[in-house]
């Protein structure tokens, strides 16, 4: 190492590490699933680009959901614009101001439990920050993972955001109402995408604004409880896209 | 490679981007190893980066196989084997993985 003064090599060490950089969120991520599996708290992280849809779809939820008890955080750049939607919805919400962070972590979600009455919930909502990209390789602790896509982001989204919609255990393609304006848009060709990114690709179409497709959404909910037969998520069989991508 | 900035983790500053983030936590990773070692300086690291991972570096390629049969489903098919019809499983690419730190010890 040191060839001018004559003082020697000093002694190299290899430390063998082999762990993930982000082992120290995993380990706090699974004390949160600890805490929500034994308060029988089902949490749904729901990622998507801003503008998506994620608290419309949220706002939906709560409009139909009958009996089920639910409750969110809110992942916010600068605002709490979405805990107070979500509140003014009805449902319980807490809001994460993230600063200048993209995503949520699992320590920052660790903190909102403890502020937020959240045990007796039987679901957790934990709204990320609008991003297609940071949020996904962060575990909070989830039982699943939602990604919502709107018909205006364009059909190719999968294709350009693999590391999102390969985490996602469901996609909600949301703003299907606008579908009539949208004369290129080609929902085949979104299933098609998920398809190769997604190796159980599971698809509901679903607008907030018509609650077509809000049904689906609330068994494939239960369905996450271990109740309910479900109702298929599946992209319609030989989907092929109207050209090629 | 300076680590000295670092209190405990959690009391850093909240980090910018994921990029950051990820290098804080790599950051926090070495530290705590070079103290365990009573390391005095660290050389080199050794990392490994998936392709499906957020990072623009050199990037190991995503791998998909069949879990029954482990016939290979090729980057940018759809994942479910042409054989059997099960869904693919990914065996290389997500990797977000400190391996190796080269320490000077005194």
């Amino acid at each position: 190492m040191c060839e001018t003064c004559g003082c020697g090599d000093p002694a190299l060490m290899p430390v063998e590490v082999h762990d993930r950089i982000l082992a120290g969120n995993d380990a706090q991520a699974r004390h949160n699933r600890e805490h929500f599996d034994a308060h029988g708290v089902t949490a749904i992280n729901i990622m998507g680009s801003p503008g998506s849809g994620k608290t419309a779809l949220l706002e939906a939820t709560a409009r139909a959901r009958g009996a089920m008890k639910v409750g969110a955080l809110a992942g916010d750049l600068a605002t709490d614009r979405d805990a107070a939607r979500l509140e003014a919805a009805g449902i319980p919400a807490l809001s994460i101001t993230t600063g200048s962070a993209c995503h949520l972590d699992a320590q920052m979600v660790h903190h909102a439990l403890h502020e937020f009455p959240w045990s007796g919930f039987e679901y957790l909502f934990i709204e990320n920050v609008g991003n297609l990209v940071c949020p996904a390789i962060y575990d909070l602790g989830q039982a699943a993972n939602v990604v919502a896509l709107s018909v205006t982001e364009g059909e190719d989204k999968p294709l350009k955001y693999p590391v999102m919609f390969r985490m996602a255990d469901l996609v909600v393609l949301t703003k299907i109402d606008l579908l009539p304006h949208l004369p290129h848009f080609s929902v085949a060709a979104v299933e098609d995408a998920l398809a190769r990114v997604m190796p159980r690709p599971a698809i509901i179409k679903l607008s907030a604004t018509t609650g077509e497709g809000v049904d689906r959404w609330l068994a494939w909910l239960e369905v996450q409880r271990g109740a309910g037969a479900g109702l298929p998520v599946l992209p319609s069989p030989g989907a092929t896209p109207r050209r090629p991508l | 490679l300076n680590t000295k900035t670092k209190t405990k983790p959690g009391l850093s500053p909240r980090p910018l981007m994921h990029e950051y983030s990820l290098v804080q936590a790599l950051l926090d990773r070495v530290d705590r190893e070079v103290a365990a070692h009573r390391g005095t300086k660290v050389h080199r690291l050794w990392v490994r980066i998936g392709e499906l991972s957020p990072l623009e570096v050199t990037r190991q390629e995503a791998r998909w196989v069949c879990p029954r049969c482990e016939t290979p489903v090729a980057r940018g098919e759809r994942l479910v084997c042409a054989a059997c019809e099960t869904p693919a499983r990914l065996v290389a690419g997500d990797e977000l993985m400190l391996d190796r730190i080269e320490l000077e010890v005194a």
